[in-house]
């Protein structure tokens, strides 16, 4: 009555045409970052890094990691002209979004980004990070443990350093484990007995959680020596019907069927709480964990213990990388050098026995050899000797895994797929098959040759 | 003739020129802001989705190739069938409650009007954001009032954030959000209606009923119009509470729950840019069509 035709003709194209607006924002096109800051084929000695420290200048990194906070002052008591700004950008997922973001805009790029090994072929292919071999990274063979030096490698590249690693290991409750008698299981079977086993005595306990993590899930199925993913640069190939995967889809749908995993995200508040009053009894992680546990899970204290991973077969020995994060410097930065200064000095240096003592895990093979290292007691395990336990895991992890070139998106479409088998009847396998479907679509769109 | 002609003529050279410029100095302004935050980033968005980046190969034109994928792509027809299942339930409930209240205030009857007004508007001015995260504590049924309700009386309701119960809970949420401030459009409306028109009909011994549907309710078509315009348009850009809620419903809020969901996941974990503007585009010109359509039907009754 009041409203002309016409006028609401023309509110309804305002609003709907904002709704367009709206995703362009974030439309810039993604060609934008390959500019000429490449960084390749120069050349840079060690000596031409350490004249830029002296300089000085200054750089911004984006971590999640917490023991990097030590690490910053050390570094700049130690090279005084040079600042750092530390900038925590979110964790995993959140941060690579953030990132993708300022590449794909062109600005508000940092000089060293915190990026998990399953993310860096990714950002690697992008063309994002600068190649390191010139910088004197080819020389560090040896320095680092095989399996996280392998995944800083893509092509003929490094795009980064090895910050951390994480073979995995069984953490578990000791407290809620003793009052339930439940003996520290050494397979799976015997893990998902436990599981039964004190989800009966106490239906509000748990013996871990798990709501569908793409993380967690291709480890369990590298330990189970399930090779999903073959990577030969822009060939790749996807199956996730081989006989490793099954071994560890058979186990895991039972824990599932029969609601035995709790139904909280992993880093919820629900599960910081879930694994300080004994609700989440164990955890399968990786050796990242201690620093995190300490810090976030205070009523824990004393409670918690480590033990090998379960095998699948008796006797067995095998584990899997779960996580682990390298440094990487951006093509984008103006202050490369700075940059590769300040992976050395956190990744290599005197900045790696600061992260150690925070409780994080080393990639350096020095320090997981040397006796301080093995030796540590922490008080927040009851005096045990842990690292023994989590280094001899960095040494039995399943060799030939590789992640996809664009895991990154992969691992967001998981709870899409694999997701189904936790709030439907949808089965791991079959979701599992989902996911691949789904991968093997985006590779293709994306222009690999999927075999 | 030909005097008069030769008089003429420059008469109307001068006014042509003229009058290409007076207005376009009072319009350009106007349109100068316009095209830059308006139709540029349309023009933008229609450009985008014209081309392909691919992280082997580049980036290329491929013309209406996207559009052709938007149309077939199921994920994307699910999610729009998903915000119109929610358009069809959710908009005429909270239009309804909105309704009553404002002709409850409206009716004079109420004690404490203006208190009663103020609370049920007061949602609208608290962030979605913030809303969402409210309700998604309240749905809880491991650690929030759902699962200390349970606790507390023994009881198992269900879960609201389940695959059965989300989009109904997600409602909620909206509901609770907007139904303040359509009740608001609503109110304003009535209170436009002459008082002699109510005089009118009390001395023909209409009772209060009556008035309301001869009256009020004819006099309401024109917002109730607009108001069902803008909820279609926000039932179809449904995006921050299945946002928010993710984190809660990690395994039922896919990546393309709704179709602006869809496009924010596209663009911004898949890294498909082009892709994301080509649904963006499709899903705006959807609502332009269905919100002209319903405008359409509107003004035809009101004849």
């Amino acid at each position: 009555m009041t409203f002309g035709r016409r006028r609401l003709l023309l509110s309804g194209i305002a609003m709907a045409a904002s709704l367009a607006l709206g995703a362009s924002g974030c439309g810039s096109s993604g060609g934008g970052s390959k500019s000429d800051t490449s960084g390749k084929s120069a050349s840079v000695s060690d000596a031409d890094v350490q004249a830029a420290l002296n300089a000085g200048g200054s750089i911004t990194v984006w971590a999640w990691e917490p023991t990097l906070k030590q690490v910053v002052p050390a570094f700049e008591s130690k090279y005084p002209k040079v600042k750092v700004k530390l900038v925590n950008a979110g964790s995993s997922k959140d941060q690579y979004t953030a990132l993708q973001n300022a590449i794909s805009a062109g600005s508000g790029i940092p000089d060293v980004a915190q990026i998990e090994y399953f993310a860096l072929p990714q950002f690697a292919l992008g063309k994002s990070l600068a190649d390191l071999t010139g910088y004197g990274a080819d020389k560090l063979t040896g320095t680092f443990s095989p399996g996280p030096w392998n995944s800083v490698h893509e092509g003929k590249g490094i795009y980064g350093l090895p910050m951390d690693s994480g073979p995995m290991a069984l953490f578990y409750n000791k407290e809620v484990f003793d009052k339930y008698k439940i003996n520290v299981p050494t397979t799976w079977d015997e893990y998902i007995q436990a599981a039964e086993k004190l989800h009966a005595a106490d239906p509000k306990k748990y013996i871990t959680n798990d709501v569908g993590d793409a993380g967690f899930t291709t480890s369990m199925i590298w330990q189970a020596g399930g090779k999903p993913y073959q990577v030969d640069g822009t060939k790749v190939a996807i199956n996730f019907g081989d006989a490793g995967t099954q071994k560890f889809t058979t186990a895991w749908q039972q824990l599932i069927s029969k609601k035995l995993v709790a139904p909280f995200e992993s880093w919820s508040d629900a599960w910081f709480k879930g694994l300080g009053d004994g609700t989440i009894a164990s955890l399968t992680i990786g050796a990242w964990m201690p620093a995190n546990l300490e810090t976030g899970v205070k009523a824990g204290k004393g409670k918690w213990r480590v033990a090998p991973m379960p095998q699948w077969q008796a006797g067995g020995t095998a584990t899997a990388e779960n996580g682990g994060s390298s440094l990487a410097v951006t093509a984008a930065s103006q202050q490369k050098k700075l940059a590769y200064g300040f992976l050395k000095f956190a990744d290599i240096d005197d900045g790696v026995k600061l992260r150690v003592d925070g409780g994080a895990f080393p990639a350096t093979t020095a320090t997981l050899q040397s006796p301080d290292f093995l030796g540590a007691a922490p008080a927040y395990f009851g005096g045990q000797k842990i690292n023994e336990v989590l280094a001899q895991s960095a040494k039995n992890v399943a060799p030939g895994w590789s992640y996809l070139p664009f895991q990154v998106y992969a691992n967001s479409t998981f709870n899409d797929t694999v997701g189904k088998a936790y709030i439907s009847g949808t089965t791991l396998q079959d979701g599992l098959k989902a996911w691949q479907e789904g991968s093997i679509k985006y590779g293709q769109q994306q222009g690999f040759t999927i075999k | 003739m030909a005097e008069a002609q030769a008089v003429a003529t420059p008469q109307v050279r001068r006014s042509a020129g003229r009058r290409s410029w007076r207005g376009w100095q009072f319009v350009g302004p106007f349109m100068a802001v316009f095209t830059l935050v308006f139709l540029a980033p349309i023009g933008y968005s229609i450009y985008l989705s014209l081309f392909q980046t691919k992280l082997i190969g580049g980036t290329s034109f491929v013309g209406v190739d996207n559009y052709r994928t938007a149309l077939s792509d199921p994920q994307f027809w699910s999610s729009f069938g998903r915000v119109a299942l929610f358009l069809a339930v959710q908009v005429p409930i909270m239009l309804c409650i909105a309704l009553l209240v404002a002709l409850a205030i409206d009716s004079g009857r109420l004690y404490g009007k203006a208190f009663f007004r103020v609370s049920v508007f007061l949602p609208y001015a608290v962030p979605a954001v913030v809303a969402t995260l409210m309700w998604g504590f309240m749905y809880g049924s491991q650690f929030g009032l759902i699962g200390d309700i349970n606790d507390a009386f023994g009881l198992s309701l269900p879960d609201p954030l389940s695959a059965r119960l989300l989009l109904a809970s997600i409602g909620n949420i909206v509901t609770w959000e907007f139904a303040g401030y359509n009740m608001l459009i609503f109110y304003s409306a009535l209170k436009v209606i002459p008082t002699s028109l109510y005089e009118a009909a009390e001395i023909d011994g209409a009772g209060q009923l009556r008035i309301v549907w001869a009256i009020k309710i004819p006099a309401l078509r024109g917002a109730l119009l607009i108001a069902t315009i803008f909820s279609i348009i926000g039932s179809f850009q449904l995006f921050t509470e299945p946002a928010i809620l993710k984190h809660l419903a990690l395994n039922v809020i896919t990546t393309y729950y709704t179709p602006n969901y869809y496009a924010y996941q596209l663009s911004f974990s898949g890294q498909q840019q082009n892709y994301s503007a080509t649904v963006a585009i499709v899903m705006g010109v959807i609502t332009m069509v269905i919100a002209y359509l319903v405008q359409v039907r509107g003004a035809r009754k009101a004849v």
